[in-house]
């Protein structure tokens, strides 16, 4: 056991659930629960989603891909920031002009049908809960590193504690969970990468030239093509990472919790700076681990590299600021997965319960105690998958998530805000090709068949030939929903477009 | 339900908002913003991974041992960071134009 951590684990949990009291306070209606009120201001967003976005696989999963394979792991920093200038450019502000609590509500306003619904809000829950098992997962791990505590418990702490976040305080506590987190998170990175600086004698040229000789890679540590080596796989790679954020249901979410369009882009604006800053900096973690701690120990901790960064912390500050930089860890992974279990309660209240099954008509109160007990619902089902898919690579099942998102919400997204044409069966055979597309790729992949056993799920060859399903995925759900569109003999409705139209670019017609 | 009653109502407002001339100066002004910027950051983006995956013209030197793969790398973070700041000071003008449709459709 290791005290200082064990300390350190407490204060966050206790910091976190005084948090969670004050927000319950507020948390009397189904606005406050979902999106806490609207009245989140640009910067306190901006800063929510990028603690909402900078997940234990950025943190802890990026610091070990550069430390192990250079520059390939990089390429998870540059995906991952630059999709934000298609959440801006894109999807923020129309997104933001046409929802109220969910994804879902923005598809549906513009086609009436349930059925719609109902597939936008199966995929939020089936994105958020594979997203939610990678950070159960890593936070299992983690605890069980630090704290000695068996694997099922840790993971079963973590799952209490963000449920208690999102029963009691709902989209408050989660918002000032994740502020705090990424305020943490960013202080920890900077600390260390200012003393990685401090080793390199504060020389970006130093820096590059120890790095030749420092990993069993020598100069080819600097060159892309360590890890991937197929073209195409890198491809589909950097689209998944590109375009998956727009798809994700936690971040789309975030958008509901501020006043208006404006505002939506002012916190997109401040996220992508302090994101961007971040991932500039997991160049030092990585380095900084690959050279100060090594190969073989960053190996022997964990075979993906997850644990470089705690471990380049100990290099540098001893027990102290691995104890902190684990606690950093800690608060990142409950911030993450507190905001996952709120999206996908959402989903079901909302969608599910209030609109299709209540047509709307459900008091406030059923409203936000059905949220409650979806929360425990969704909490409950994710801690028995991550039970039992603690072998499963972490990184996998994130880069998972973001193709799911980018394939099966993506395209019916931009056809939504974007396409006259568009119509109710367009848009469902966009979200079940995508959908079922990548899931059935990811599961035909030598992520799930390798020939060599111990190697990945099963032994077999793989059919798919590329690691992540995005290259293929994301252009079918794309043509899905062209397809479905043109041979429907459904006709559009202009008048609904129009109003879409009108609603989506500026904003009239839409209270507070 | 609050929205469906007023949206009966205003089914026809939207209509005239689209038509007006504001709302379309609003839409193209958009568009000629949006889509040459978003085709250019896709394009930019997806030139890392291509050059890295099918040549090696970006494992030069640039300075000391720092290649021009890490260089591309940076610059797709100043590239984010500048159309961040460019979309801000863009979207100040469509606010301006959206306001101007939302007053027009007062009178």
């Amino acid at each position: 056991m290791n005290t200082p951590a064990f300390i350190m684990f407490l204060g966050i949990v206790f910091v976190t659930l005084i948090i969670t009291y004050y927000a319950s306070k507020k948390t009397k209606n189904a606005s406050e629960f979902y999106t806490a009120g609207g009245g989140l201001t640009g910067w306190q967003n901006g800063m929510a989603i990028a603690g909402d976005y900078m997940s234990a696989a950025s943190f802890l999963g990026i610091a070990g891909a550069v430390a192990l394979t250079g520059f390939d792991g990089f390429f998870y920093s540059i995906g991952f920031l630059v999709a934000y200038l298609v959440v801006l450019y894109l999807v923020a502000e129309p997104l933001r002009n046409l929802g109220k609590y969910t994804f879902a509500d923005m598809i549906a306003s513009r086609f009436d049908a349930k059925k719609i619904r109902g597939f936008a809000a199966m995929n939020t829950v089936a994105i958020s809960i594979f997203y939610m098992i990678a950070q159960l997962v890593g936070a299992g791990a983690l605890i069980k590193l630090l704290l000695g505590i068996e694997y099922t418990t840790s993971v079963l702490i973590v799952g209490v504690l963000m449920t208690v976040y999102v029963i009691f305080g709902g989209m408050h506590a989660t918002s000032w969970v994740q502020i705090i987190k990424a305020i943490l998170l960013m202080g920890g990175t900077l600390l260390i990468s200012i003393m990685v600086f401090a080793k390199f004698n504060w020389s970006i040229t130093d820096m590059f030239a120890q790095m030749k000789t420092a990993t069993p890679l020598k100069e080819s540590f600097l060159n892309p093509g360590v890890k991937y080596k197929v073209g195409l796989d890198t491809i589909s790679l950097n689209m998944g990472l590109v375009l998956g954020t727009a798809g994700l249901p936690h971040i789309l979410v975030r958008f509901f919790t501020v006043k208006d369009a404006k505002t939506a882009r002012s916190s997109v604006v401040y996220a992508t700076w302090i994101i961007g800053i971040f991932y500039v900096m997991t160049i030092f973690l990585g380095f900084g681990a690959a050279a100060f701690v090594g190969n073989s120990d960053i190996v022997a901790a964990n075979p993906a590299g997850n644990m470089a960064a705690p471990l380049l912390a100990q290099a540098l500050g001893g027990n102290m600021l691995f104890a902190f930089i684990s606690a950093v860890a800690f608060a990142t992974i409950l911030a993450v997965v507190a905001g996952l279990v709120l999206t996908s309660a959402s989903a079901v209240a909302h969608d599910f319960y209030n609109e299709i099954l209540c047509k709307g008509q459900a008091t406030e109160k059923q409203q936000v105690n059905m949220a409650r007990w979806a929360s425990v619902g969704v909490s409950v089902v994710s801690i028995i998958l991550a039970l039992g898919a603690q072998t499963l690579n972490v990184a996998f099942l994130v880069s998972l998530a973001f193709a799911v998102a980018a394939s099966a919400n993506l395209p019916v997204i931009i056809y939504t805000i974007y396409w006259k044409r568009f119509n109710t069966s367009g848009a469902i055979w966009a979200m079940v090709v995508g959908l079922i597309s990548a899931i059935g790729l990811v599961i035909i992949s030598p992520n799930v068949f390798s020939p060599e056993a111990g190697k990945a799920i099963f032994v077999g060859n793989p059919i798919f030939p590329y690691t992540t399903p995005g290259i293929v995925s994301i252009p079918l759900g794309f043509i899905a929903g062209y397809l479905g569109t043109i041979f429907s003999n459904q006709k559009a409705d202009v008048k609904r477009y129009e109003e879409v139209l009108v609603k989506s670019n500026t904003g009239i017609g839409i209270k507070g | 339900m609050e929205a469906r009653k007023t949206k009966t109502n205003s089914e026809s407002d939207y209509t005239s908002i689209v038509h007006s001339p504001a709302f379309q100066t609003l839409l193209s002004e958009k568009k000629k913003f949006i889509i040459p910027t978003t085709i250019f950051f896709f394009c930019f983006y997806f030139a890392l991974p291509i050059l890295t995956s099918y040549s090696t013209i970006l494992n030069h030197k640039f300075i000391g041992s720092i290649t021009w793969a890490w260089v591309f790398a940076f610059l797709q973070f100043i590239m984010t960071w500048v159309l961040c700041m460019l979309y801000s000071k863009k979207a100040a003008k469509f606010d301006e134009l959206a306001n101007q449709v939302q007053e027009g459709g007062k009178d």
